[in-house]
């Protein structure tokens, strides 16, 4: 038989700090390491050299023409020139201040609604849902007293934005109601969602777009006619609603059996529960997925080009085709580039927050 | 509410259900009256789970009847949601909603089931909490809390409901050996307190504490009924005589 005391809890070792002990742990811990490293290091810094040379130290800023870039560096003025069209399309001048609004507005209601702390988020969202959409379309299309801007003189990073908002509020309560549809018992909802589903799904966005905007016309009588801007709206919508189905589908499966039957103990109707207990896990789970099909649908909004609408990829190569400017295509694939990449970077930054805020405690 | 009848709260009448061929629930008949405290115990996949789920209808029965305050079970869901606002239900996995604080976890249903006003349905969750005693982890959430203290949220959860009748479906199984008594200690208050309870377990300590009848139920059979006393120290089928020296002197 033996006894033992009680050992008294001692602090963690202490990880080694700074550079050098860095260095040393990450980058040079063998010899065939500090040999990659070197290697490595030998390849990469004289591209990223020429990268900054270009981009910024020998490159044009002000100026008005091509004769402002003799340096041999990047072209910026060819940007600058072009800004406004990059923003608005061949929005017409007079009428940008409306785009204006829009934007502030805009940024100004996602940036309460994702904010936390945000007071009165119900009220908010509800405006930014409900008669929002009907003040930006009256804004940007005009009629009642505002000039009427037709949607083909719409353009550049604000359709890119219009097309990717409303696709995304759109396709997410869609796509929703699909996931829903296609777990539900009820065999005619189920079949009915199955099959749009694998339809959408199975369809090149290209193809849903160019039916919009081709074939649609040919089946519609002559009286009705969507506007080319609506229809491509309508395919986005559908088509991505049925991926975010099958994502979020994957979620509500993976809530355990457990969670339904506690909410059917209490008496829950299946609405109730699919909104207070499933689907809420069930978004949390699939966060990453749906942010990753949020930012292929951003990128995929340049796609609509193909149907002779101008979004900000668009305008970019329209401004190519100037023949004051030939040769600066890299200057502006480089911008727009940049432009897709805050966005896109932006939301995947605020899903991360966004899990690490909903995280609530170990998993079962 | 049927409070005739010989107060009998719940009834099951020739209660058969099977799993595709399986046959896993063969002619129950039990009736419990108002403030019976009912102790179900037997080997695994003997129907014990089945049958108390069958009285909120978390799986359907196939022929015979159940009658739950008056009201036949049936596909009827009107029936159904009346049924369970009675009848409160503890899980083996307490099945806490781990998105939820342990207040909004209690005050989900009588929210959004009774319209309960929210000051109205927190202070009735605070008094649950108080009860199984852990009011100061009120705004903890579920995986903050140890085993015992959740399956004690998951029993507050369901008093939050003013229930008739509460359900146990094995509920200490699932926990390490030190946090069983915590929960026992509950349920046997709550036992005390008169409310009318069917409890799948085998604590066996328990079952001779408060039940006035326990059910033995063996391959979807109710094999043998009796008094507690008499069911442990003079069990009268060969099957539950073989039970008992199993689970007793393992």
């Amino acid at each position: 038989m033996a006894v033992f005391d009680t050992i008294d809890a001692k602090p963690a070792p202490g990880r080694q700090g700074g550079l050098v002990s860095w260095l040393r742990r990450n980058l040079f811990s063998s010899w065939t390491n500090g040999i990659l490293t070197l290697v490595l290091l030998y390849l990469v810094v004289p591209s990223l050299w020429h990268l900054i040379q270009w981009s910024l130290i020998q490159a044009d800023w002000v100026g008005s023409s091509r004769e402002a870039c003799e340096s041999g560096g990047a072209c910026w003025v060819f940007i600058n020139t072009r800004f406004s069209q990059f923003i608005y399309g061949f929005y017409p001048e007079a009428e940008r201040w409306r785009v204006d609004i829009v934007f502030a507005v805009s940024a100004l209601l996602v940036a309460a609604l994702l904010y936390p702390k945000t007071p009165a988020k119900g009220w908010i969202a509800l405006f930014f849902f409900v008669p929002f959409p009907l003040l930006v379309l009256w804004l940007l299309h005009g009629g009642l007293g505002l000039t009427v801007v037709d949607t083909h003189y719409w353009g550049g990073l604000m359709l890119t934005l219009l097309l990717a908002t409303v696709g995304i509020c759109g396709a997410l309560p869609l796509g929703i109601l699909l996931a829903l549809g296609r777990r539900s018992k009820m065999p005619v909802i189920h079949s009915l969602c199955v099959v749009f589903i694998e339809f959408w799904r199975a369809v090149p966005l290209i193809t849903v777009l160019f039916m919009a905007s081709v074939m649609l016309p040919l089946f519609l009588s002559a009286e009705v006619e969507l506007d080319k801007l609506l229809r491509a709206v309508i395919g986005i919508v559908l088509f991505q609603s049925s991926y975010i189905a099958e994502v979020i589908r994957g979620g509500m499966q993976a809530i355990p059996k457990g969670q339904y039957e506690a909410g059917e103990s209490l008496a829950l109707s299946y609405w109730k529960s699919m909104a207070l207990i499933i689907l809420p896990q069930a978004l949390k789970i699939t966060i990453p997925s749906l942010v990753n099909t949020f930012i292929d649908l951003f990128k995929d909004t340049s796609l609509v080009t193909i149907i002779g609408l101008f979004d900000l990829l668009a305008v970019g190569k329209a401004g190519l085709a100037d023949p004051n400017w030939l040769g600066y295509s890299v200057e502006a694939y480089v911008f727009i580039g940049l432009i897709y990449w805050i966005f896109c970077f932006g939301m995947s930054r605020y899903s991360l927050f966004l899990e690490q805020k909903l995280h609530t405690g170990h998993k079962h | 509410m049927n409070t005739q009848k010989n107060d009998i709260v719940v009834e099951l009448k020739d209660v058969n259900k099977w799993y595709g061929e399986f046959h896993v629930l063969k002619e129950v008949n039990l009736q419990v009256r108002r403030g019976e405290k009912i102790v179900i115990c037997g080997p695994s996949g003997s129907g014990k789970s089945t049958m108390i789920r069958c009285i909120n209808r978390l799986e359907e029965h196939q022929a015979g009847d159940i009658n739950v305050m008056g009201t036949k079970l049936t596909g009827d869901l009107r029936n159904i949601e009346h049924v369970r606002r009675d009848v409160g239900m503890v899980f083996q996995h307490f099945n806490l909603f781990p998105h939820l604080t342990v207040l909004e976890n209690c005050c989900l249903a009588p929210i959004w089931v009774k319209k309960t006003p929210r000051k109205e349905a927190e202070a009735l969750a605070m008094k649950y909490l108080e009860r199984v005693r852990i009011p100061d982890q009120a705004h903890k959430y579920p995986g903050q809390l140890s085993g015992g203290q959740q399956q004690r949220v998951a029993i507050a959860r369901s008093l939050c409901m003013s229930p008739q009748v509460m359900l146990f479906d094995e509920p200490t199984s699932a926990l390490d050996p030190e946090m069983v008594r915590e929960v026992l200690d509950v349920m046997v208050e709550l036992a005390n307190e008169g409310i009318t309870m069917l409890c799948v377990t085998h604590e066996m300590g328990f079952a001779k504490q408060v039940a006035d009848r326990v059910i033995f139920m063996d391959r979807g059979q109710i094999v043998e009924e009796n008094t507690p006393e008499e069911f442990f120290n003079n069990p009268q089928s060969e099957r539950s005589k073989l039970f008992l020296s199993q689970i007793l002197h393992h």
